[in-house]
């Protein structure tokens, strides 16, 4: 039950924070994050991994599974549960909303209480998401999510808050949409061999080869549609390029503790279910068409790094980053080996913390100078060092520096994937490349932005940052550098996970 | 224990008129009396009393599998009958809980509440008949006191005119039903159902029972406000007093299909009437319906019209569950249809409530006016948020159940053609819906507006049926099981 505990606490911090008078709102909202933030550190204490066999029919931690909706052949059921590739997902989510919530409290500034309830919200729709084992439940997480992060830009948002919300609206909801056949195919086509939309039986059906012809197109058609429905549906999700465009307006627009979320944890829904749907339950076709599917990731890579590199605003460079990190998720799932997956989900968590970070600082830079444009700044070391100091240490993580969290992730994918299919050699070198420019646009920016002699355009007077606002630096710092001296916090309960997908230990 | 006497099963119907009665008594004793809390209060108390006894004859089970006949097979009470009893008295209760303070300075209030009460006791009628001539006469018992209740406002030039046009369709459509009626009584001699159906086997006059079934076809169609019908039903919501906007549109529609079920399930039966494939006219009505409602949502710049719209889109949902028989999962698809009602009569409630609690702050009925009022009005703009998020389909709520499960089995009969246009119209409705969204909490507000009074029964309505929205979710296991019971004892 702790698992419905972690999402009603959630809701029902929501509820008391939605109900609170404005000027204890802030405060209220952390002290209500901090109860699912305390459970899901005690779920991860208790968490047992070693059967955890999301396929071959091990009890998942931390199971329930009860009958909630019988209709015949669509009967639902609520089945949650976690494995090693949720967990860490959860614990990312409760950390990053309760960081997030302090970020907030020198930006906003009005209508508090409904900000921080969307913000809790949001949360117990992220670890719905994580969570859930039935398809239908799924989809209303998913879903749900939609809702507060809509509302969120368009309420507290920046001046182009409108256009960046229903983009992202839209695009997301059609992408679902698109999903939904994918999947929704699927089921009609395992016909009487599945009875309900329990994820795990659904995988175990297809991986046996039990799909058979639905309305006069093949199992092997079907497959194949289904999986770019849902390549399509997640990689929305996930902004792989060319479906990527709604992400750098609806970063750049979001207050920044909402792109702290976004950034961090939603975009992580997108990686997560592409791992979850298409590459455990249609391995087939991912070694069929390996080179495709790499050729989106290593594009992702190099194309978001450049359109990184040709930025000025100093929140679209970091919103753009997040691509070329996306792109290395994209790979290591492509590769299909033990190393390409562990390490494609540890950069789900890596990339969450260290963009998660970055816009942070940004956000705290924004409210000290009113700008946020490379060229209006330059020297802010001098006067922000702390900011300054968490923000030279977020962009090492993104470039993979020893020791940070960024490091163990991409090494594994590099190492998975250099040698899984025909021709991934190369496409694992090019997407190295874009390493080179991952660290071309960071330094780029680090310089102009946090060196030299100390200058702000229109102000010579920087506001002090307050405790508050340095303290989520402080702590995501921390914990990048705890994750990368220290990978196997997470890595020992990936590899548990992983390992029976590929049919074997790791 | 003695077993109860069958009479029983009518007790939802019997509480509704017995408290009519109480009101008229209450205006007789005290005239012009215009103490709101005792009529008010009153009428509350008649509509839970008939909530609960239609819940308490469901679950005692007297009512299961065929049902219950009574006076020589005129009424029949069975999962059906009780299930829609349970809607009719949901929805009234939410009515008479916001008219309270919508009627506040209002005279003749007592034959307001005894109108209402009268209305949805004739709509508990409709959901037992049994005969064409029962549903005839609670149809224009529940028709007559709405044309009243649209023209309360008799100083408002809009609600008399809405009144005005709301009569002269609706006479006309009871003119063709009864109508239609007469003709299938010349066809098969008989107005039950059950007689209807047996005589309708082999009657030579195929063609004369086909018009006779589009005529009845008609007449719900414009209780259901579904397309070519329709043209009333965006005035007279309009024009209306907004709680009884709410009540014609959420219970006045179920009313409307619950006799559509059981004509077209018992009287002929798609099984039944081979000849004439009414199956394929609701296909096209449910298809039109959907589209020509979202399409004029979209275009709205009135909240209220908006809505009025969007329940005519909402009707051409739940017509699927007319239009997808034959498939092979009647029952569910039926079952589901019956949910979706269910659910609706809540979330549409609900929203037509927020904008009557927007009128009495004197905000005004466009999307401009709507601007910035969830800085004003949290909790309400919160509950309003719920609403149009249920009634797009998005899991807020449990209107993305009843939709999900409708669609799907729309696909399970092999109909999924249907669901693609219903799934297309719902990423349609997103736009309209997600413009009161965007405008409540949005826009800036008008700083002119103070909001000073929140009335207490407005808010309470509003919130309660957003409360049972979101708790339907988990609770919607509960809700398809007696619809899909209910729907299989037709068959």
């Amino acid at each position: 039950m702790l698992i419905e505990l972690l999402i009603a606490l959630c809701l029902l911090g929501a509820l008391v924070v939605f109900l609170l008078p404005d000027e204890y709102a802030p405060f209220g909202g952390f002290v209500a994050s901090l109860f699912p933030l305390v459970t899901s550190f005690v779920l991860w204490y208790g968490f047992d991994g070693s059967g955890n066999a999301f396929l071959q029919g091990g009890q998942l931690a931390y199971e329930t599974n009860v009958e909630w909706i019988s209709l015949g052949q669509y009967a639902v059921n609520w089945h949650v549960g976690l494995d090693g590739i949720s967990m860490p997902l959860v614990v990312l989510s409760t950390v990053l909303t309760s960081l997030a919530i302090v970020t907030g409290w020198t930006p906003i500034d009005r209508q508090r209480s409904g900000f921080y309830a969307l913000l809790l919200f949001l949360e117990a729709g992220l670890i719905g998401v994580f969570s859930t084992l039935d398809f239908f439940a799924f989809l209303v997480f998913w879903e749900a999510v939609l809702v507060p992060v809509y509302l969120l830009i368009t309420v507290w948002g920046g001046p182009r808050r409108e256009y960046a919300a229903i983009k992202f609206f839209v695009y997301t909801n059609i992408a679902t949409l698109v999903m939904f056949i994918g999947f929704t195919a699927l089921v009609f086509g395992l016909g009487d061999s599945v009875t309900s939309l329990d994820l795990p039986a659904i995988t175990q059906a297809l991986r046996a080869g039990e799909l058979g012809a639905l309305g006069g197109v093949g199992a092997g058609p079907l497959r194949l549609a289904a999986f770019a429905a849902m390549f399509f549906g997640f990689g929305m999700k996930m902004a792989v390029v060319p479906f990527h465009t709604w992400l750098p307006d609806a970063y750049t627009e979001s207050p920044t503790p909402v792109t702290v979320v976004l950034a961090g944890v939603v975009t992580k829904m997108g990686t997560y279910a592409m791992l979850r749907f298409n590459f455990t339950m249609l391995p087939d076709i991912v070694e069929q068409y390996a080179q495709v599917i790499a050729l989106f990731a290593v594009v992702t890579v190099i194309y978001g790094a450049l359109l990184a590199l040709s930025q000025h605003d100093l929140k679209r460079i970091v919103a753009y980053s997040s691509l070329p990190s996306m792109g290395f998720v994209l790979l290591g799932l492509v590769a299909y080996t033990p190393y390409g997956l562990s390490g494609a989900t540890f950069q789900m968590v890596s990339h969450g913390l260290l963009s998660g970070l970055l816009f942070a600082c940004v956000g705290v830079i924004y409210s000290a100078t009113g700008t946020r444009m490379v060229g209006d700044m330059a020297g802010l070391a001098d006067r922000m060092p702390v900011t300054a100091a968490a923000f030279v240490a977020g962009c090492f993580g993104y470039m993979g520096l020893p020791f940070m969290s960024g490091f163990m992730g991409e090494y594994f994918i590099f190492q998975g994937a250099f040698d899984s299919f025909p021709g991934s050699p190369i496409f694992t070198a090019v997407a190295m490349f874009g390493i080179v420019l991952v660290a071309g646009y960071l330094l780029f920016a680090m310089q102009r932005a946090l060196f030299g002699e100390f200058r702000v355009d229109g102000d010579s007077t920087v506001r002090r940052a307050a405790v508050h606002d340095l303290a989520p630096l402080v702590v995501l710092v921390a914990c990048v550098i705890v994750l990368g001296s220290a990978p196997s916090l997470v890595f020992s309960m990936i590899a548990d996970a992983v390992g029976p997908l590929l049919g074997g230990g790791l | 224990m003695a077993p109860l006497p069958d009479w029983v099963g009518l007790a939802p119907a019997l509480a509704l008129t017995f408290t009519a009665l109480v009101v008229f008594v209450i205006d007789t004793v005290k005239p012009r009396s215009n103490d709101r809390a005792l009529l008010a209060g009153t009428t509350l108390l008649g509509t839970v009393a008939a909530l609960a006894a239609a819940g308490a004859v469901l679950v005692s089970g007297m009512a299961s599998g065929e049902g219950l006949t009574l006076f020589g097979g005129q009424l029949v009470v069975d999962g059906m009958s009780l299930f829609f009893s349970v809607i009719f008295a949901s929805v009234a209760a939410l009515v008479t809980l916001a008219s309270y303070d919508y009627l506040a300075g209002q005279s003749e209030q007592a034959e307001y509440y005894a109108l209402v009460l009268l209305a949805t006791a004739g709509m508990c009628l409709l959901a037992s008949s049994a005969s064409l001539a029962t549903a005839f006469v609670s149809f224009e018992l529940l028709s007559l006191a709405s044309y009243a209740l649209v023209a309360f406002l008799k100083d408002n030039e809009g609600s008399v005119e809405a009144s005005l046009k709301y009569f002269l369709v609706g006479a006309v459509s009871s003119a063709i039903l009864l109508y239609g009626i007469s003709l299938i009584y010349g066809v098969t001699g008989g107005l039950l159902f059950d007689t209807v159906a047996e005589n309708v086997v082999d009657t030579p006059h195929t063609g004369l029972l086909g018009v006779g079934v589009l005529m009845v076809l008609g007449g719900f169609a414009f209780k259901t406000a579904s397309v070519p019908f329709h043209f009333w039903a965006p005035e007279a919501y309009e024009g209306a007093p907004t709680p009884i906007s709410a009540f014609l549109s959420s219970g006045s529609k179920a009313a409307g299909f619950v006799v559509a079920f059981r004509v077209f399930t018992v009287a002929f039966g798609f099984d039944i009437l081979t000849d004439v494939d009414w199956v394929l006219a609701f296909q096209v009505l449910a298809v039109v319906t959907m589209t020509v409602g979202n399409f004029a949502a979209a275009t709205q710049e009135n909240v209220k019209r908006m809505l009025a719209y969007s329940s005519v889109g909402q009707a051409g949902y739940v017509l699927i569950a007319l239009a997808a028989l034959g498939g092979g999962s009647d029952a569910l698809v039926l079952g589901m249809g019956m949910s979706h009602l269910l659910v609706y009569g809540f979330m549409n409630t609900g929203a037509f409530l927020f904008v009557a609690l927007a009128e009495r702050w004197g905000v005004g009925r466009t999307f401009e006016d709507y601007a910035g009022l969830g800085s004003k009005a949290p909790v309400a703009c919160a509950a309003m948020t719920v609403f149009m998020l249920s009634l797009a389909g998005i899991p807020l709520g449990a209107g993305f159940f009843s939709k999900y499960f409708l669609f799907g089995a729309a696909v399970d009969a092999g109909y999924w053609w249907l669901a693609a246009v219903g799934v297309v119209n719902s990423a349609l409705s997103l736009y309209y819906y997600t413009r009161v969204l965007r405008a409540i909490w949005g826009g800036d507000a008008n700083e002119s507006l103070r909001i000073e009074s929140y009335p207490v029964g407005l808010y309470t309505a509003v919130v309660a049926a957003a409360v049972v929205t979101v708790l339907l979710i988990p609770a919607f296991g509960f809700v398809t099981g007696p619809a899909v019971d209910a729907a299989s004892a037709l068959f």
